[in-house]
């Protein structure tokens, strides 16, 4: 850290929130607390849509034949939901909604190191919803959200260069990002915030960030050919040119693998985040939890070929994937056990933002585990591409890291909008969210093993009881998300208003008032000991 | 050394601003050049993509490569090769010029680079436009000669692909160098910008290192 | 600061010659006829390059341990995406 010189002068009664309230003051802030807002919101209008997509599958795939929708009806909703829940709703929710606001909050700084590009990222994010939603809207696109070819880039009649601009443009976004936080963390932090003070939401996000920055620039390479074979007839992916169309899955996988890591790395820092402070425990084995984060980000460059056992890719290759993809479970299993025995012996209270956490906690195991038996060569020939590989990373996807998004945004909406939310209702949602989850996904394990495959409208009538008993889940999951998005709206209001730190929780971020002034602390904190001093301190 | 260099500059012009995020020009310097390294790192994989491509398609096909290559002017590539390890050290001592708060070293330096930047992209068209003509360009009207081996075709999509995007990568910095030129022309104090030219620099001669691997890959497989 | 200054430009012009000395070395490299060789002798001559424009031309001699390691990171990456590729490719 360099030498401190006093902060800005500030005015302090005024929340980032109250400076102004023009549309123009918020579309061209470059306050990373603002900016994480107008994520919030665009993600929030996505996720609502890609929502749309699955009731609308949900809601086919009650009767085993085609009632509501045709095949090629079919395809395009299951592919809109992949791509809007993943590039539009998955990637940037921790990360651009809670890390934008909380990473300069919880290291002490005024603002993120960038803060225009930062601004910048927001646009592109949204140029690129423009595209892909513009694609939608004129049809959409069939090939699933992996783009696999030569369907993408030979057969198919649908959107698909349209949508991939959007995903390409929209990566810039995840690149400004992930810029942006790894250089704010390592040259802003405040005076005395060593690397292991640093709460584990901060290292968390220091892992994705890597990840965002390294992988996804293989994933706009790999579109970007594809735009080559389908405009201008290239034919890097094509055999009949010396080409090869698993050199296309292979680039896809080096990104989307990590980028599975993106989905699930922010979600376990909130997770250490609340755990600690609703059990008033420091986590166990601080150091080695802030590790497994960088050791997740590491190896998980190393497993993407699991995704391609049956693809014809050497077995030889499957058998090295197959082994580093059972390594990365180390540290994974390594998180879990510390946040359990980080329960133990604590002073546990039920709030809303734990209840996700615990929530987390056993639907991610649930999610990892069946991923360790896809990654066994033998077992994934069974089900590979079946409902079973769906019910995985739904566990991991929704179970791990919306639930871990929903549980951040309880935690920290005190802070954001200085408001607190009802908590009797906030309890009822998350148990409605957990039993509506487990309803809807469950039985799509017990589908999968029992062969049903995924991206098909109709399935023999054999399946029936378990597909009602998923779209009836699928219904309460999505009441369970309603209710927060209508009483967090009504807490804008009605609720009372939060004290600067109303969970009594340690941490900077809880000690600048709620919602915060404009550059965050009125003077540049100094900062003596370790993220969780709750045994000694409170 | 070089950081005496910019301390000099620094104290005989006015001093360079600070963004109110950061503590001082220090801590400013520092986040850029980070960051600058950084885009660079994604800039390594997304030609890594590429890159991929032609190590796994050339290992499987190596003679189509052979015969491919043969097809490209070896003269034109290592001219221009000779242009970009040139234009690198014009950009070195543009930086060097602002970091020193010499102005119109660092125009004229910059200019020269540019000028250099724009005489390999002639070249490259020039090339470009001789394999429209062969048939050489890949696409609907390649035409592969009767006895190419598999993967000929293959070695002149990544040729184009390859070169292409360095050479959009050339035009972008391009550009953004006449943009600093403008900017310093209007200013008077370079060494307020010269955090700007440095960035700026290292992003020139990361395409220069690009077009260093693309040179033999492309061009001198194996000529005996 | 005119010493250094002048050391420093001395400095640029001794490594584009060394520059140059590569080029011509690994053109003439490519006619004589080594085999698999080739390719090696290639790939050095051009990472010995891209070395000295980085470490001089770049300033990496003069950066933080952290941005080299950086620099290095991405080059890393790189291998393992090519590294593991042609696992498949060449194990089939």
């Amino acid at each position: 850290m360099s030498v401190v010189s006093p902060a800005p002068p500030l005015r302090l009664k005024e929340s980032y929130l109250s400076v102004s309230f023009t549309i123009r003051s918020w579309l061209l802030s470059t306050d990373h607390k603002r900016i994480g807002i107008l994520y919030l919101l665009s993600i929030t209008a996505l996720f609502l849509f890609g929502g749309a997509a699955a009731v609308a599958m949900r809601v086919e795939l009650m009767t085993p034949q085609a009632d509501v929708v045709r095949a090629e009806v079919y395809n395009r909703m299951f592919t809109v939901h992949g791509v809007i829940m993943v590039w539009f709703f998955l990637i940037p929710s921790i990360p651009a909604v809670l890390g934008n606001f909380l990473i300069p909050l919880m290291i002490g700084a005024r603002d993120l190191a960038f803060p225009k590009l930062n601004l910048a990222s927001w646009y592109v994010f949204m140029a690129g919803a423009a595209f892909t939603l513009w694609a939608i809207v004129r049809g959409g696109v069939d090939t699933g959200w992996t783009f696999y070819t030569p369907y993408s880039s030979t057969y198919s009649n649908s959107y698909v260069m349209l949508t991939a601009t959007g995903i390409f443009i929209t990566g810039f976004s995840s690149i400004f990002t992930g810029l942006n936080f790894i250089v704010t963390i390592h040259t802003m932090r405040a005076p005395g915030l060593q690397w292991f003070r640093l709460p584990l939401f901060v290292w968390s996000l220091y892992a994705t960030s890597l990840i965002l920055v390294l992988a996804t620039p293989v994933l706009a390479i790999s579109l970007g050919l594809i735009a080559l074979e389908r405009l201008f007839g290239f034919g890097i992916y094509d055999p009949n040119k010396g080409g090869d169309p698993l050199l296309f899955q292979h680039l896809f996988w080096f990104y989307s693998h990590p980028a599975v890591y993106i989905m699930i790395l922010p979600g376990m820092g909130v997770v250490s985040e609340t755990i600690a402070c609703f059990s008033r425990k420091a986590v166990f084995g601080y150091k080695v939890v802030a590790m497994s984060s960088l050791a997740i980000a590491v190896l998980g460059f190393l497993v993407w070929g699991h995704h391609m056992f049956v693809s014809g890719q050497s077995t030889y290759a499957g058998l090295v994937f197959s082994l580093l993809s059972f390594l990365v479970a180390i540290p994974s299993a390594i998180k879990t056990f510390n946040w359990t025995a980080t329960l133990y012996k604590g002073q546990i209270t039920f709030a809303t933002p734990m209840l996700y956490a615990l929530g987390f906690i056993g639907l991610f195991t649930i999610g990892g585990l069946t991923g360790l038996v896809l990654a066994s060569l033998a077992v994934d020939v069974h089900v590979h591409d079946t409902y079973f590989v769906v019910a995985h990373f739904h566990y991991i996807m929704v179970g791990g890291m919306v639930m871990a998004y929903l549980g951040g945004i309880h935690f920290w909406w005190p802070k954001m909008t200085g408001r607190m939310y009802p908590e009797g209702w906030a309890r009822f949602s998350a148990i409605l969210v957990f039993v509506g989850f487990n309803l809807t996904f469950f039985p799509q394990f017990l589908l999968g093993y029992l062969g049903m495959p995924r991206r098909y409208h109709t399935y023999p009538a054999e399946f029936q009881v378990l597909n009602v008993m998923s779209t009836a889940g699928a219904s309460i999951l999505g009441v369970g998300y309603l209710f927060p998005l209508t009483y967090l709206l009504w807490s804008l209001r009605y609720g009372p208003r939060a004290e600067s730190n109303p969970w009594n929780a340690t941490g900077l971020e809880w000690q600048t008032p709620s919602p915060p002034p404009t550059y965050n602390f009125k003077e540049t904190p100094v900062v003596t000991e370790g993220p969780y001093h709750y045994e000694t301190g409170e | 050394m070089r950081d005496q260099g910019k301390a000099a500059a620094v104290a005989s012009d006015l001093p360079i601003p600070v963004a109110h995020q950061f503590d001082d020009a220090r801590q400013q310097h520092e986040a850029a050049a980070m960051g600058m390294w950084i885009f660079l790192a994604t800039e390594i994989l997304f030609f890594g993509g590429l890159f991929t491509g032609y190590a796994v398609y050339r290992a499987v096909e190596p003679q189509g490569f052979h015969e491919a290559s043969r097809h490209l002017d070896l003269l034109l590539g290592t001219l221009n090769t000779g242009l970009l390890l040139t234009s690198s050290l014009t950009m070195a001592l543009a930086v060097h010029s602002a970091e020193n708060g010499l102005r119109r070293p660092t125009i004229g330096w910059l200019l020269t680079t540019s000028m250099l930047g724009l005489g390999f992209l002639a070249i490259k068209g020039y090339e470009y436009a001789h394999k429209v003509h062969e048939h050489l360009w890949p696409g609907p009207h390649f035409v592969a000669p009767p006895d190419a081996s598999r993967g000929f075709e293959q070695f002149f999509v990544l040729y184009v692909s390859m070169t292409g995007l360095h050479a959009i990568h050339m035009a972008a910095g391009l550009l953004v160098m006449w943009v600093m030129v403008i900017i310093l022309w209007r200013s008077r104090h370079v060494a307020r910008h010269s955090n700007f030219v440095e960035m700026f620099g290292l992003y020139w001669h990361f395409v220069d290192i690009v077009w260093i691997f693309l040179f033999p890959l492309l061009y001198l497989i194996d000529r005996s | 600061m005119d010493s250094h200054a002048d050391h420093a430009v001395r400095r640029y012009f001794g490594i584009f010659a060394a520059l140059l000395v590569l080029l011509v070395i690994t053109v003439g490299a490519a006619y004589v006829h080594l085999g698999a060789a080739n390719i090696v002798v290639a790939l050095v001559i051009a990472v010995v390059k891209a070395s000295l424009v980085a470490w001089v031309f770049m300033h990496l001699r003069s950066s933080t341990p952290i941005v080299i390691l950086f620099a290095l990171g991405g080059v890393f990456w790189l291998v393992i995406l090519i590294l593991l590729t042609a696992a498949d490719f060449l194990a089939r």
